[in-house]
């Protein structure tokens, strides 16, 4: 009982940080992140005129040219505009499409799948059958054919990759929730006379959030990647604005003598989505108690050191073969008293 | 077996038909044909005309009365840019498609399993890490640049490989390539951590001692239990590939279906569009079936399952 009080103290905040910390990959994801967020905030009332100023004396310039002033350090495209200011500036509007199509298919996706796996039966069905019709269909194509009835607004563009996304949500939360209506903490709170909703707020959903959660994280990058794909193919955000996508369409025509301005767009997407699949990958093994000590245990060839709450015997023996996930086996195994007899104590 | 199979055709036929319906509703809203066929001038009776020729001035609902009606002698409607056969058009740049992916997904696949193997055998080992961080920026990497940046290096600059056309194993590599890595990279992710997972099973061990090689333990034991998640994300994948092949078909100038169904939305060739959407999502639902097959061979659990 001790050892899991201790647990739950080091999903403190406190706690959280300090875990991030100690991973380097994560934390760099993290500042990644708040730079993009930052950019995303800021870019445009500060350098929203930059990036739309021509400058015909600073034409395609080269990276690293500063001969014109600083802006133009990345380099500038055909019409003579700062790169860093468009990518700064575009950082904006690519968040502005990609975090609410995450966070409305992430509240609806995740409410209506509760539901639907809390109650089994023909609202489960239906709701199943609803989110294989989405699925089944090729995303980018709904969005072409619905981006080409209504205009290619960001409202637009939000409202398809929301409900593109939803059925990934729905699929999650209907079947955890599904088998949690089972459990017996689901059938105590029902003796006591609980209503439906009120298990599924205060039973169901605390258990399922980190994992859709996680989803949401990863999905987060697929929404990314879809927006500028749109963007590309020219029923994404339209020119005025501007977009990492789309930069990389109006660069490909200047690609023989312009590279950089196709180039830096794309490091930009890629940076982003992998500096956030990462932090998912993190917040997926912080948040589970069974993986949590994968990210305290020291490394390989370091030497090991005494780190408060991770029973050393939970550390795998180096060198063999399957070692990281015999180990988180063998602890819940332990917790709960059944299973195989838990591994012997290493030196 | 064929109960099952009877079963899966049912419930997958519903997605199939609303997709149809989907279709065909959110075609006529993008517009009227008259304005963008018919030259402005044109007068309000040409048009009526027009639209009268193509059944464009019936109800929405009866028109749709008519294409299932259609539909049931297999005839697919007429293309409006070329007055050719839609089927025509669109069995005309299938090939090209199923090629294009069909050669994608078993690289992927193939790909993905020694790599995601590999990485999986030594957990945290230098080359897992490799893998793992590769795998991840692959997955994480739009399609659209990768390809502009293969035409960069090696088309432009290298001048190895052509920019676009069908002609030749050069002229496939990359637009194959740009269609690899997303999918490629998501694969390997998943055969890794299932491959981990498995690995660690009580079965390996008892395998492990009753003296079965290293060999037969990974690629007997291991794989074939890591083989049921592998699947599910290669079908869900080959969906996705739809999408990749529209964007990759358009830059290299591939004429498959994605390009063909990107040309008919902007010319309002419904026709067209429905044949090809249709089409689509037969293969798709076909695919599916193929996979839920696949795992009843994998795993006798299911096979029990889908017996019963």
């Amino acid at each position: 009982m001790s050892t899991h009080e201790k647990e739950a103290g080091a999903t403190g905040r406190a706690g959280l940080l300090r875990l991030l910390a100690a991973d380097r990959m994560a934390t760099a994801a993290c500042a990644v992140l708040l730079l993009v967020g930052l950019c995303a905030v800021l870019g445009p009332p500060l350098l929203g005129d930059l990036a739309r100023e021509q400058n015909l004396r600073a034409v395609k310039l080269r990276p690293f040219s500063t001969g014109e002033g600083w802006e133009f350090v990345l380099g500038s495209d055909s019409l003579g505009r700062s790169v860093l200011a468009r990518l700064v500036v575009a950082a904006g509007t690519t968040l502005s499409v990609a975090v609410p199509a995450v966070v409305l298919s992430l509240l609806i996706g995740s409410v209506w799948g509760m539901w639907a796996g809390f109650h089994r039966g023909w609202r489960e069905n239906v709701s199943m059958r609803i989110a294989d019709v989405i699925l089944s269909f090729p995303s980018l194509l709904l969005a072409v054919v619905v981006l080409y009835v209504f205009d290619p607004s960001i409202a637009n563009l939000v409202a398809v990759l929301a409900i593109a996304r939803i059925p990934v949500y729905l699929r999650t939360a209907r079947a955890e929730s599904a088998e949690l209506r089972g459990r017996l903490f689901a059938d105590a709170a029902r003796t006591f006379g609980s209503g439906n909703w009120a298990i599924v707020r205060r039973h169901v959903a605390p258990i399922v959030l980190p994992t859709l959660l996680t989803v949401a994280a990863v999905d987060f990058c697929f929404v990314m990647l879809t927006e500028s794909s749109l963007s590309f193919l020219g029923i994404g955000i339209q020119p005025p604005d501007v977009s990492w996508g789309l930069m990389v369409a109006q660069g490909r025509a200047e690609l023989r003598n312009a590279w950089w301005t196709v180039v830096f767009p794309g490091l930009a997407i890629i940076v982003t989505t992998v500096a956030m699949t990462v932090l998912a990958n993190w917040a997926r093994i912080a948040g589970d108690p069974a993986q949590r000590w994968r990210l305290t245990t020291p490394k390989r060839g370091r030497t090991p050191r005494g780190r408060g709450s991770v029973p050393d015997s939970a550390a795998p023996p180096p060198g063999r073969p399957q070692p990281q996930q015999t180990g988180s086996r063998e602890r819940t195994a332990k917790g709960t008293s059944h299973g195989e007899a838990p591994r012997q104590e290493q030196p | 077996m064929l109960t099952y199979l009877r079963r899966r055709i049912l419930s997958s036929a519903i997605p199939l038909l609303v997709v149809v319906l989907g279709v065909f509703f959110l075609a006529r809203l993008t517009g009227d044909p008259a304005n963008l066929y018919l030259p402005l001038s044109a007068t309000q009776k040409m048009r009526e005309a027009f639209s009268a020729q193509h059944g464009f001035d019936d109800p929405l609902l009866v028109q749709f009365g008519d294409y299932l009606a259609q539909l049931a002698h297999l005839d697919f409607g007429e293309s409006l840019r070329t007055a050719q056969p839609a089927a025509e058009a669109v069995l005309r740049a299938f090939p090209a498609t199923l090629q294009l992916a069909g050669v994608t997904l078993l690289l992927a696949v193939a790909g993905a399993v020694v790599v995601g193997s590999l990485a999986a055998y030594r957990p945290n080992s230098p080359a897992d890490r490799i893998a793992s961080f590769l795998s991840s920026t692959a997955a994480s990497t739009p399609d659209f640049w990768f390809a502009i940046m293969g035409v960069l290096v090696f088309a432009v600059t290298l001048d190895w490989l052509p920019t676009s056309g069908t002609v030749g194993s050069a002229a496939w590599v990359l637009p194959v390539a740009t269609l690899l890595i997303r999918p490629f990279g998501v694969l390997v992710q998943v055969v890794r951590g299932a491959m981990v997972t498995a690995l660690s099973e009580p079965y390996i061990k008892v395998a492990r001692s009753k003296g079965a090689g290293e060999r037969r333990v990974i690629f007997k034991h291991a794989l074939r239990n890591a083989g049921a998640p592998t699947l599910t994300v290669a079908g869900d994948l080959a969906v996705g590939l739809i999408n990749g092949a529209v964007v990759v078909e358009t830059i290299f100038g591939w004429p498959g279906i994605g390009k063909l169904m990107i040309d008919s939305i902007l010319q309002r060739d419904f026709a067209v569009l429905q044949a090809a959407v249709l089409l689509t999502a037969l293969t798709i639902f076909a695919l599916n079936l193929l996979i839920d097959v696949c795992y009843v061979l994998l795993d006798p659990r299911v096979r029990q399952g889908a017996m019963a």
